[in-house]
């Protein structure tokens, strides 16, 4: 078990060097919710339910976290892993390979949870966050969507030739994803078409788990089903798509 | 003397393509061991099969008595690798790299003394992206010895150091063996083997084409001995053509080549004295690995 910790840990400590990566996954969101919420402000308005803006925003904004490290932090950094050789040196040592994801998903989840933490200091310190119903249950549902898209990086990471193609591919896929998902921008605001087309997002899904138990406290059954389809799949496909090098 | 490693009839092929063909090979307990071949001769994947990081598709490999195959892992605690094309994170430290590595194994050697003696102690702090092609290479030593391990496979260790850390590096790995460690070492390096290796296997195409100790892969190639010098104005070189075990000469202007077998310095020294000349910048040639390993697998370029 120290062996796992140790690495664990280390992956941590590599990820907080890489100023690029942090950027992306921590700062980010958080960047977003401070740029609208002074924008649109927090004020708690009727027609919003009694929430304001910022309130409302929070669950798109942990879709966010969760999006970018599965689709942007876990393909870049396993690819980049595998195409300098850091993998084929770890495969070298009594390890078995196991470990090594595994350390990799646990440290990603870690960042996760740091990622969503810091959106909650900046939204109670800056905005007065209200926090609604069902607020612990974020937290299984939050695991689950990271675990979601996280299958979706290692699948990603397994299937793209490089690094580099990784990288632009997670971009290319995630970032429409992100402004159309509501994880960014609230989806009341785009044509019906857009929603519809939305609808069929993985991403949309996590943001609609999250609004439903962060404001009603109900658990939305056909997105988890969605999210828990991803994940098998993910874990299918990345199962036979990984590569040490 | 007791074997450590055994391999027979070793084959792999990868989509088609043969890239390990029946190779069989043995090594002794504290022997410097040394495969070498051109590019892409299948060295590397024998390596790896004896590492057990690759499955082979039939022979036997039998590495301290275990299958590198089905006891992987207690195979792993007992020897060390440092593999071509493998890296450390850029922003890994040196002492987090050589403390993360030690969690891995069952028993591990502390690694604050490695890192001194291995020239790293400075280092400790430096992240691995900013080490010298060099340091790296001593810290994958390093690594390689965590585990006190009883074999050790370095994998074209030298390739890409300047010259000074390449004989420095040689004096590392003389002074693994010396701790009592066998040493598989893979180089497409001739000065190297014939500085280090105890045995050589000359791989090609996938095959062992020769298997012996540097001295009598040599010496079997019966190459003659050359013997080049230069001599004053108007010596005529023919007047060594009675000298004993002399084959050819050849003569152009001031520089002369005798070529021939036996003891020829000392013959030619010897006449060259007779005739009252002083040769200027005397110097022999003789047949090295290069010149074997030439012979063996021929000399067309190859990717």
């Amino acid at each position: 078990m120290k062996f796992f910790l140790k690495l664990t840990y280390m992956e941590l400590k590599l990820q907080l060097r890489e100023p690029v990566a942090l950027f992306f996954s921590l700062a980010f969101p958080v960047m977003v919710m401070v740029l609208f919420g002074f924008i649109f402000g927090n004020e708690a308005e009727e027609r919003l339910g009694g929430y304001g803006q910022v309130d409302l925003s929070v669950p798109g904004y942990i879709g966010m976290v969760v999006g970018t490290i599965g689709m942007l932090s876990i393909p870049t950094t396993l690819a980049n892993y595998r195409d300098l050789g850091i993998l084929r040196r770890l495969r070298a040592t009594p390890l078995g390979s196991s470990p090594v994801l595994w350390s990799q998903v646990a440290a990603q989840v870690v960042m996760t949870a740091a990622g969503i933490i810091l959106l909650f200091i900046a939204g109670l310190a800056i905005f007065d966050l209200r926090i609604p119903n069902g607020n612990l249950a974020i937290v299984p549902a939050a695991l689950l969507s990271a675990f979601s898209f996280f299958a979706v990086g290692f699948v990603l990471a397994g299937v793209m030739p490089s690094a580099r193609t990784a990288q632009a591919v997670g971009m290319a896929i995630f970032y429409p994803m992100l402004f159309l998902s509501g994880a960014a921008m609230p989806r009341y605001i785009m044509p019906d078409f857009v929603q519809q087309i939305a609808g069929l997002l993985p991403l949309t899904h996590v943001v609609i788990l999250m609004e439903d138990l962060w404001l009603k406290g109900t658990w939305n059954l056909t997105s988890v089903v969605v999210i828990a389809i991803m994940l098998i799949l993910g874990l299918v496909i990345s199962r036979f798509t990984f590569r040490w090098e | 003397m007791t074997q450590v490693i055994e391999v027979r009839n070793l084959h792999k092929t990868y989509g088609g393509v043969t890239a390990v063909d029946n190779v069989s090979f043995t090594v002794e307990e504290g022997e410097i061991f040394s495969i070498i071949g051109p590019n892409g001769a299948g060295k590397t994947t024998v390596i790896e099969s004896l590492i057990g990081l690759r499955q082979p598709d039939s022979g036997s490999v039998s590495v301290l008595g275990l299958d590198p195959q089905t006891e992987a892992r207690k195979l792993g605690n007992r020897i060390g690798t440092q593999l071509q094309e493998a890296a450390l994170p850029e922003r890994m430290k040196v002492w987090e790299a050589l403390d993360l590595y030690a969690s891995f194994y069952e028993k591990s050697v502390p690694w604050a003394p490695l890192l001194e003696k291995w020239g790293l102690a400075e280092k400790r702090n430096s992240q691995f992206g900013s080490l010298s092609g060099g340091q790296k290479q001593r810290l994958f030593i390093s690594l390689a010895l965590l585990n006190d391990p009883q074999i050790v496979f370095l994998d074209e260790l030298t390739t890409g150091l300047d010259p000074q850390a390449r004989r420095a590096t040689w004096d590392l790995i003389r002074a693994v063996r010396e701790q009592g460690k066998t040493v598989v070492l893979i180089t497409h390096f001739m000065d190297e083997v014939e500085a280090l290796a105890d045995r050589v296997a000359v791989i090609d195409h996938g095959r062992v084409i020769a298997l012996d100790t540097p001295d009598n892969l040599i010496a079997n190639l019966n190459r003659e001995t050359q013997v080049l010098f230069s001599v004053p104005n108007g010596f005529q070189a023919a007047r060594l053509e009675n000298v004993g075990g002399i084959t050819a000469v050849n003569q152009y202007g001031q520089q002369i080549t005798v070529s021939g077998n036996g003891p020829l310095l000392a013959n030619v020294a010897a006449a060259l004295a007779q005739h009252n000349i002083a040769p200027a910048d005397l110097r022999v040639q003789q047949a090295n690995l290069e010149d074997v390993f030439l012979a063996l697998t021929g000399q067309t370029i190859r990717n």
